[in-house]
């Protein structure tokens, strides 16, 4: 064992790695794959292909999320296409042996969501998936990141991938969040600072006094945008807040088991010594309620502050950035706040947990949302569906003016039925603002989901901080 | 699954001098739809080369005749940021590019990329523009991309590019990761088996 001073990246990594040769890449072990319709075909068709079964299917859980429609979801799939994809997974996992939580299963719901809230994502663990916001696992103190098709199948036939060790980087927040200020918001904050490829070629392990004090569901929002800044994944060291979070799920250990594993994973921690590639320091005060106003997640702004001026942008970005503001149908130099807004839409792995729907049901509790304004809800998984029912935030959402949908990606991407028309604002809580992602000429704001929530019932963007 | 090789190319470019191109740009999430790996291409940078109503936009350099049959893609930096679709690199296979130029990648791009046979050749921020103002200027300008040298020329010009021996090795051979990985079978499960 390395005696030296490590990072709780490295200790996961190392402990994985199947075999370590000069000049190759590592062939790291995968303790947990999860897959889902998209990015699965191709691979599951290469096994045929090879005459290949799953290497070990007790370690792959596949759902449907990404391609399904989020109303009549007990109806057959209307468009072929995605039917056609969701049938071709069904196929897969029967023939292959693969567990699948599909459309009406209790289970079901946006891979990132369901992982964590059945407890097959765990502290210490290697987990991938054929999407890149597979970072958002790393919440639980685990080595998480996404993989291309190729590599899909690479784990089906083997369990393993090929890959080299990304960099170290450290981001340490301290201090305490001002009221209305979310994990959301620190996760743009960084990003505004360090850009949409600030991190690439790093693994960002997140600490400090202000990420400690948040919930397990606040970590995940911030490991999932960890793609955003360009870093393979994210991850944040286990504590009792994780370890209270995981117990009595479905399928964490039980009972002594339980017990005996808390106890290893209290190990899990970067040495004091240790060293990282780059370190960065941030205070919770200088963060504000943030949106973005261009098409990368880099390009946000505190809610207090106006899009910056072409003379505040470096020369040889002026061509891109004038372009970003011209698809945003935005001046350089104007506020945001005010802006009006068509469609709100709060869902997607970033944001569509049971904390983000009580957040937003305590917000418009007795109010209602503002006309002409579309305001879709879309629960992240059957579970957080149920629990908002129980709780009754699903009647506040309906006698506020919200559509409520049913679990799925919806809006996040522009792929199934859920799109923005062409020149739209949509206020979003998903994580990627690029061009056409919510659907062709669809104009994004990223934000909090009590940003949304603000927005939802003034009709505008407004500073939240105001209505608290 | 791809069983072709990577040695010398010789080819045009095509000039895209954007930076940030994400990978919801290369393939819009709604040409994602597929269950093979084929036909990619006819939807790379769809917004971009064609309108709602499917004309093509005549101002986009893939719909500029001048620029036909390059292999080569020449784009400003950070490209291929954003999902991990390999349908990314799937419809930039498809379409006919072989190498894919730029002064930085996005990680998973890059894999994807190189899983696909689809070399990923990162020069200087100068080198870059220089060979973009070169191919803006001149269409018919060839570009000799070396793998087995590691050198991308044109005219006068000439840099190196790194990759890494064993990807370098799967290009060069049409071995793929897979192949490897198989042959660590008997590791692989002992290894499972002490960590069920
Ligand atoms: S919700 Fe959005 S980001 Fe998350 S997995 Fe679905 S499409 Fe990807």
């Amino acid at each position: 064992m390395n005696t030296q001073p490590t990072t709780l990246f490295d200790k996961i990594w190392d402990a994985h790695v199947v075999k370590h040769a000069e000049g190759h890449p590592d062939a790291l072990f995968i303790d947990r794959h999860f897959i889902h319709e998209v990015t699965s075909p191709q691979a599951f068709d290469g096994l045929r292909k090879r005459g290949i079964s799953v290497f070990n299917t007790s370690r792959t859980t596949a759902t449907a999320d990404h391609n399904v429609p989020t109303k009549d979801q007990h109806l057959p799939i209307r468009e072929a296409l995605s039917r056609h994809q969701v049938d071709t997974l069904r196929r897969n996992c029967a023939e292959f042996g693969v567990e699948l939580y599909d459309l009406g299963h209790p289970f079901q719901g946006i891979v990132h969501i369901i992982g964590p809230e059945l407890g097959l994502t765990l502290p210490g663990m290697t987990i991938v998936c054929g999407d890149s916001h597979t970072s958002t696992h790393g919440a639980f103190g685990n080595v998480a990141f996404g993989i291309g098709t190729s590599e899909v199948e690479q784990v089906l036939a083997t369990q393993c991938i090929l890959q080299y060790k990304p960099k170290r980087m450290r981001i340490s927040i301290d201090g305490t969040l001002a009221n209305g200020v979310t994990a959301k918001d620190i996760i743009l904050y960084i990003i505004s600072k360090i850009s949409a490829s600030g991190a690439t070629g790093y693994f960002v392990e997140y600490a400090g006094e202000t990420i400690r004090n948040l919930s397990m569901e606040a970590r995940m929002t911030i490991c999932n945008m960890s793609i955003e800044m360009g870093a393979r994944g994210g991850l944040i060291a286990p504590d009792d807040t994780t370890f209270d979070y995981i117990k009595g799920r479905e399928f964490a250990p039980k009972g002594e088991a339980f017990d005996e594993a808390v106890a290893k994973w209290r190990s899990l921690k970067t040495d004091d010594e240790a060293t990282f590639d780059t370190e960065l320091h941030y205070k919770a005060e200088d963060i504000q309620p943030m949106i973005t106003y261009g098409t990368n997640p880099g390009m946000g702004i505190g809610i207090g502050e106006h899009v910056p001026l072409l003379t505040e942008i470096p020369d040889t970005e002026h061509v891109s950035y004038s372009k970003s503001l011209a698809y945003m149908g935005l001046e350089p130099g104007m506020e945001l706040r005010n802006k009006a807004v068509d469609y709100v839409f709060i869902g997607s792995c970033t944001n569509a947990r049971i904390e983000d729907l009580r957040t937003v049901a305590q917000f418009v509790q007795g109010k209602q949302k503002a006309p002409g304004v579309e305001v879709w809800i879309v629960p992240g998984s059957v579970q957080v569906a149920r629990q908002a029912q129980a709780e009754g935030l699903t009647d506040v959402f309906a006698s506020a003016g919200f559509e409520l949908r049913e679990p799925g990606c919806s809006a996040c991407l522009g792929m199934n039925e859920d799109k923005i028309p062409a020149g739209k604002y949509c206020i979003s809580t998903s994580n990627r603002n690029f061009e056409g992602r919510q659907g062709p000429g669809a104009r994004t704001f990223l934000a909090s989901p009590i940003m949304a929530a603000a927005a939802a019932v003034s009709g505008r963007v407004m500073d939240v901080r105001e209505l608290l | 699954m791809s069983k072709e090789t990577f040695h010398v190319l010789t080819s045009t470019a095509v000039p895209l001098p954007i930076e940030n191109i994400d990978t919801d740009q290369i393939i819009p999430a709604r040409f994602l739809k597929a269950t093979t790996r084929e036909g990619f291409g006819d939807n790379l940078f769809r917004d971009w080369r064609f309108t709602a109503d499917n004309e093509p936009i005549q101002d986009f350099v893939l719909n500029n005749s001048r620029y036909a049959g390059a292999e080569i893609l020449v784009a400003g930096k950070n490209f291929g940021m954003g999902s991990s679709r390999e349908h990314a690199a799937w419809a930039i296979h498809d379409y006919g590019f072989r190498v894919v130029v730029s002064s930085f990648f996005a990680d998973i791009f890059r894999n994807n990329a190189l899983n696909t046979f689809v070399l990923p050749v990162q020069v200087s921020q100068p080198f870059l523009e220089a060979l973009l103002s070169a191919v803006e200027q001149d269409s018919t300008l060839q570009i000799v991309v070396d793998l087995p040298a590691q050198t991308i020329s044109f005219g006068e010009r000439s840099e190196t590019f790194a990759i890494n021996t064993y990807k370098k090795t799967c290009l060069m051979n049409g071995y793929d990761d897979i192949d490897y990985l198989l042959s660590l079978n008997a590791d692989i499960r002992e290894f499972d088996q002490a960590h069920a």
